[in-house]
């Protein structure tokens, strides 16, 4: 089998046949094409290919190993299902904004230098830009607005970091990162853009919740997780990540727990959980670096089915603020047990996915001692369930009835899910195969007595917590300001701020020197030139005998004459004449 | 749909009370096995017992009260960015 053109290329050319479909074929072949490149990447041997040589760079379009192809595993994987979800939809440029962004970040995930790897994080931002704007409101396209800055702002710092990077070291080649110089700070700072770890995270909370229905379930999967690779190649063992990881898995909690909107609840959730994967690769142990990819396969699994829960909920009843929801479970029982599926898996739910990779993270922790960082990972678990676990089923499918009958979803939404829900489930009991295809030999033993009652306790504590403090958890029709704020209304602060300072002083100094000095200058030119003028004339006339009134006439008509720049041309060529004389004659 | 025949059953106060009920149950029994057994200790606190059941109620509270009080500060009304 022909194995040298890189996967992504089968997603990217193929949207572009996706207008010469319609209806049902289109959606047979939008869910064909991530099953064949799906097929295709387990096909790929391992090794570099795909080799082209560009503005004077050996690219590497092909690298596949283990750590790309688990990646491209699941990244078609979640294509497959999220096109199953999404074939009720009728607008074909979703579908072809959807498979250039999957595309594209299959090219990211297998581009062995960073070159291809730069064009293609940038593709990716474009295209996933039209996922919200597919939304078609004021508001999404006020957020893409916003979300396309951000992403040009983190992949300026990309590129400023690659371009010293490679000037540096010659080399476009990308693999682990061992200077710590500015170049390779700018390209993590880049990278982190992307990864939504704050202060650079509000693009994700502020844009995916703007997003289609469909749009919200394909672009939670993707951005985040291509950046989670990128740190797993080129970071590993940078203690710095150790700290943003941390960091993130806190402040994703506490967001979600002040958000009214459920998809805004799931996009801070994204925050906490791409914070675990962080803190694996800052570890940077076999181990911790294994448990970030199993993260983030079985995060995308069940981050997307809590997408396609919440997108049901949102297809269904056009409402997503906790405010408007609740009592759901009484007319959508199927999508409440799917998304409690995903629920209890982003929680570590034992017998669910995240119960089999998160720990390999946390354990990771515990094999290098990191004390602080296993206790912080302990706590951030035990959040996740208080407000993705219980605080998204509870005040969309239960709470207080709001009088919602909305039905049951779409059957191809429910099918998607129902796959979700099954990978979530089979990965929680039988991790093996997910084992197999980490990048590290694994040995590790999830389900011992004393790790699962561990669990147990301390998510049914949370779950207690959760009940007790219920009166304090009270929805209210509020949003929560993050760094967006900076740019939202700092923006428009620094605006007023400067016009209100700088435009006063604008108008004095226009009042002093356009209204006062420049006239005052020019006056006084005349007015010199024409008492230099009556000085000399006057004199001369005195000479010649002039006296009285005649005298005073000659006197006014010549002030006049000259501050009205009406002397006769005689005068003024005279005046010039006797001024060159008398440079003449002084030299 | 009739509205007699709604499926209501996590509305019904006796329900909600057994749910109450379970969970404290389920929550007592969690902490029985680590009187008889517990995993070796490796930062010495993961050794206590019960140790996963404060820290999972100790955390949460903090963490609900920490972003009750941030709240205060950082939410707002949801025309707050328009103009």
């Amino acid at each position: 089998m022909m194995t040298d053109f890189p996967p992504g290329i089968i997603l990217i050319a193929g949207a572009f046949l996706v207008p010469f479909f319609k209806g049902k074929t289109r959606s047979l072949y939008t869910i064909l094409l991530p099953a064949a490149t799906f097929f295709y990447i387990s096909q790929i041997s391992s090794g570099n290919a795909g080799a082209i040589h560009f503005f004077g760079f050996d690219l590497t379009l092909l690298r596949a190993d283990k750590l790309s192809k688990v990646f491209g595993y699941i990244f078609t994987l979640n294509a497959f299902a999220a096109f199953i979800y999404a074939s009720y939809l009728k607008d074909s440029a979703h579908h072809m904004a959807a498979l250039v962004y999957i595309g594209s970040s299959l090219g990211v995930v297998f581009a062995g230098d960073l070159v291809s790897l730069y064009f293609f994080w940038e593709t990716m931002a474009v295209a996933s830009t039209f996922l919200i704007l597919a939304r078609r409101t004021p508001k999404a396209q006020e957020a893409a607005m916003r979300y396309i800055l951000i992403h040009i702002f983190g992949g300026l710092l990309l590129l400023a970091g690659i371009i010293l990077h490679i000037t540096q070291t010659g080399s476009v080649a990308f693999g682990p990162m061992a200077d710590r110089n500015p170049a390779t700070w700018l390209i993590l700072i880049g990278i982190l853009v992307n990864a939504a770890a704050p202060p650079f995270s509000a693009w994700l909370s502020d844009a995916y919740p703007e997003s289609t229905v469909v749009g919200g379930v394909i672009l939670s999967a993707y951005t985040t997780k291509t950046a989670v690779y990128t740190l797993v190649r080129g970071f590993p063992g940078w203690e710095i990540l150790v700290v943003v990881g941390c960091v993130m898995t806190l402040y994703g909690i506490i967001y979600a727990l002040l958000e009214n909107d459920m998809r805004r609840i799931l996009a801070y959730s994204i925050i906490n959980q791409v914070g675990f994967m962080v803190t694996g690769v800052g570890i940077g142990t076999a181990m911790s670096l294994n448990g970030s990819v199993a993260h983030a396969f079985c995060h995308i699994i069940y981050k997307a089915l809590l997408w396609m829960s919440a997108g049901s909920v949102l297809y269904m009843t056009g409402k997503s603020r906790c405010t408007d929801l609740g009592g759901l479970y009484k007319t959508m029982p199927w999508t409440l047990i799917f998304g409690a599926v995903g629920a209890l898996s982003i929680s570590s739910f034992p017998a669910t996915s995240g119960f089999t990779s998160k720990s390999l993270i946390i354990d990771g922790a515990v094999q290098s001692h990191l004390f602080w960082v296993w206790l912080i990972l302990e706590i951030a678990s035990a959040g996740v369930f208080l407000h993705a676990g219980i605080k998204f089923p509870y005040f969309v499918f239960f709470a207080k009835d709001r009088g919602l009958r909305p039905g049951e979803t779409h059957l191809s939404m429910l099918t998607a899910m129902g796959f979700m829900s099954f990978l979530c489930i089979f990965l929680g009991l039988y991790p093996q195969p997910l084992y197999d295809l980490l990048p590290f030999e694994v040995s590790y033993q999830a389900y011992t007595f004393h790790h699962v009652m561990s669990q147990l306790q301390l998510l049914m504590f949370s779950a207690l917590v959760f009940f007790l403090f219920l009166p304090l958890l009270k929805r209210t029709e509020t949003i929560s300001l993050d760094t967006d704020w900076f740019y939202r209304k700092g923006g428009r602060l620094f605006y007023r701020f400067m016009a209100r300072t700088l435009n006063p002083i604008n108008a004095v100094c226009e009042q002093f020197f356009i209204g006062g000095l420049v006239r005052i200058v020019a006056h006084l030119f005349r007015d010199i030139i024409a008492r230099l003028s009556l000085f000399v004339m006057v004199t001369f006339w005195m000479l010649t005998g002039l006296r009285g009134e005649r005298l005073r006439m000659k006197k006014l008509n010549l002030y006049a004459d000259v501050m009205g720049g009406t002397c006769p041309v005689g005068l003024g060529a005279a005046a010039a004449t006797a001024f060159l004389v008398l440079v003449f004659v002084l030299m | 749909m009739d509205p007699k025949k709604e499926f209501d059953f996590f509305d019904r106060p006796k329900v909600i009370r057994g749910l109450w009920i379970s969970l404290y149950v389920v929550c007592g029994l969690l902490i029985i096995p680590d009187f008889f057994s517990r995993a070796e200790p490796h930062f010495g606190l993961d050794g206590f017992l019960g140790f996963y059941a404060l820290l999972g109620f100790v955390s949460c509270s903090v963490l609900i009260l920490f972003s009750k009080a941030v709240g205060l500060l950082l939410k707002k009304r949801e025309d707050y960015y328009d103009d």
